[in-house]
């Protein structure tokens, strides 16, 4: 294997994880796109996730035949939270909503811990090691399908927002929230419809991620601080600023953890983190913060 | 509430406090009392950034840590006197802070981009902590045990919780003059308003500036005792998200932006924690998750906190009474 090989390996590598960043990443976006509030409760939501992806295959159901019911509960969820707790909790103040959605990360985080411990869970599934013979490399199986199915919920997402009424509504509150009352839209409607649909992809990254990730009360707290930044890092609000940043920062990482090692690797990722909210705050595709 | 009523107030707090240990001799009774109190001074910090200043920060186990490892590492790496340790890092800390408020503040970071800020900051410092053989890397950092009152080690207990509560006591009397100072009046405008107070002429930039190395200090001196207690440190105490978590949960339970609102909060939260763990056993995190849930609750049904409970309860009683 010539460098240049391992080099297009951890460069392929990086954009199958910085797939499964993004889609969490897009939740995340979604969220603060139209609310225009950071959900501080998206790691544990994602841990909690995984937690009900595990119990399913527990129960004998294949992390990826789970994923569709799954990102339906948890889109029910997710509405509910924020249209019973959320909402009515914060009196609409943004510092508030900050600290509610940080009090509800710490309610959801250690109530896993409270019932599953804090031991490391893995799942054995039949391809979990399966690989894609790409000529110059291996590409595992369970990460090449978590690119897939990533892709393609970015496309859905798309066509949802782009399409149907219900896109037409959440982007109308996002630019002008009472303007789209005035319009009879539901604003509080749709702020949940778009907290649902948040939760509803990290239901589906967790099922991507459950084959090949092990699963701990505070997994997604790995993982949402990734998810920060890739969505400064694409411009608060931008779904394709999430989905490009998150394919970058998976290839970071991945370089990085190649050429220092994998704890610094992460590093790598706070320090872009810290440098675009200095010097960019507005990201670097240029959404008006 | 006048002057001397509310410095009359802070004090027979403290007495009232002090008075704990003599009357109870149990061990645990009075490390938790030393832990909240370590946990009140971090929230002394957290609130006068946030509570008054209007800046949440979501990572100030960065000054929490910077206080911790800089005391630890001061007397074990370079043989300095402990007193003296424990000063400097607590200026090590608002060094800390003066630069990553100067990098945020500058860059005209607000609301949840500060609070993102600070948390990848004190994130940072937890991933460099760990790595690095000068900070004692994942195996952390011992104090070696030698039992001196010049080596700020006692082999009582309650001699930690006298010196702690005193030094959360002098910070009350210092948040009240601040409260009625200049600064204060400046911190208070920025965190109503911020565009505002610059147009009126106040330094927003040199007032948040000011704020936040006062509370780095703050945070940092609570990190430093904690270590100075426990005698030891590693990347997940210094750096570890509890602390952000615990200094901010004090005040916001507590009674936001007020002189006894950290202490309230820090007291009740050891209260309830310790009753969780006397009614549900060792369950992992239950803790943690009480909190939380009041934290829900206080912002829904009661923004002023404890303090603010209290004074309307006294209110309510005054009112009830026959003139």
């Amino acid at each position: 294997m010539t460098s240049l090989d391992i080099l297009a390996a951890a460069v392929l590598n990086g954009l199958m994880s910085g797939a499964v960043y993004a889609l969490i990443a897009v939740g995340l976006t979604l969220v603060y796109g139209v609310l225009h509030i950071i959900n501080f409760a998206h790691g544990a939501i994602l841990s909690a996730a995984m937690f009900a992806a595990y119990l399913a295959f527990q129960a004998g159901v294949d992390p990826y035949v789970a994923m569709v019911p799954l990102a339906l509960i948890f889109f029910g969820l997710g509405y509910g939270l924020q249209r019973l707790v959320i909402g009515p909790a914060s009196h609409g103040d943004d510092r508030n909503i900050l600290l509610i959605t940080l009090g509800l990360s710490i309610v959801i985080e250690n109530l896993l811990l409270a019932v599953f411990n804090s031991d490391t869970r893995t799942v054995d599934v039949a391809y979990g090691f399966s690989t894609l013979d790409l000529g110059f490399t291996f590409l595992a199986l369970p990460r090449a399908a978590a690119f897939g199915v990533s892709c393609l919920v970015a496309v859905l997402l798309w066509i949802l927002l782009a399409q149907t009424d219900t896109g037409k509504a959440i982007r109308a509150v996002a630019k002008e929230k009472l303007g789209a009352s005035l319009a009879g839209i539901d604003v509080a409607h749709i702020y949940a419809v778009t907290f649902g649909l948040g939760a509803a992809c990290l239901a589906i990254a967790a099922c991507l991620l459950l084959p090949t990730y092990y699963v701990h009360p505070r997994v997604g707290n790995a993982y949402v601080l990734v998810a920060f930044t890739i969505v400064v890092l694409g411009g608060m609000g931008s779904i394709p600023g999430a989905i490009a940043g998150g394919l970058f920062v998976g290839v970071v990482e991945s370089l990085s953890g190649l050429m220092f090692g994998e704890s610094l690797g992460q590093l790598g990722i706070f320090v872009i983190f810290i440098l675009v909210l200095l010097i960019r705050p507005t990201g670097l595709f240029g959404a008006k913060a | 509430m006048s002057v001397a009523r509310a410095y009359g107030a802070i004090a027979i707090a403290a007495l009232l406090l002090a008075l704990l240990p003599v009357m109870v001799q149990s061990n645990t009774v009075i490390n938790a009392l030393v832990t909240a109190m370590i946990i009140a001074l971090a929230a002394q910090g957290w609130n006068l950034l946030a509570g008054y200043g209007g800046q949440f920060s979501f990572g100030h186990a960065a000054f929490f840590g910077a206080g911790a490892y800089g005391n630890a590492i001061l007397q074990t790496r370079y043989g300095i006197n402990a007193y003296a340790a424990m000063l400097t890092a607590t200026a090590i800390g608002a060094a800390v802070g003066a630069v990553i408020g100067y990098l945020s503040f500058r860059s005209g970071l607000r609301g949840s981009y500060f609070a993102l800020i600070t948390l990848a900051f004190a994130e940072v410092f937890r991933i460099i902590a760990n790595a690095t053989p000068f900070t004692g890397g994942a195996a952390g950092t011992l104090i070696k045990l030698q039992v001196s009152a010049a080596n700020f080690q006692f082999a009582s207990r309650a001699i930690y919780f006298w010196i702690i509560l005193a030094i959360v006591t002098a910070v009350m009397f210092l948040m009240r003059g601040i409260e009625r100072s200049r600064f204060g009046a400046y911190l208070v405008a920025v965190r109503e308003n911020e565009d505002a107070a610059a147009a009126l002429g106040v330094d927003t930039l040199d007032v948040k500036l000011k704020a936040i190395m006062l509370s780095a200090a703050m945070t940092a001196l609570a990190g430093a005792f904690y270590v100075q207690y426990f005698l030891f440190v590693d990347s997940s105490i210094a750096f570890g998200t509890w602390i952000s978590v615990e200094a901010l949960l004090g005040p916001i339970i507590g009674g936001l932006g007020t002189v006894f609102g950290p202490l309230l909060g820090a007291l009740a939260l050891h209260f309830l924690g310790e009753l969780a763990k006397a009614v549900a056993g060792r369950v992992l995190g239950i803790d943690l998750a009480l909190f939380g849930i009041l934290l829900v609750l206080i912002i829904a049904f009661a923004r002023d906190g404890l303090q603010g409970l209290l004074t309307r309860l006294a209110r309510l009683w005054r009112a009830r009474r026959p003139a």
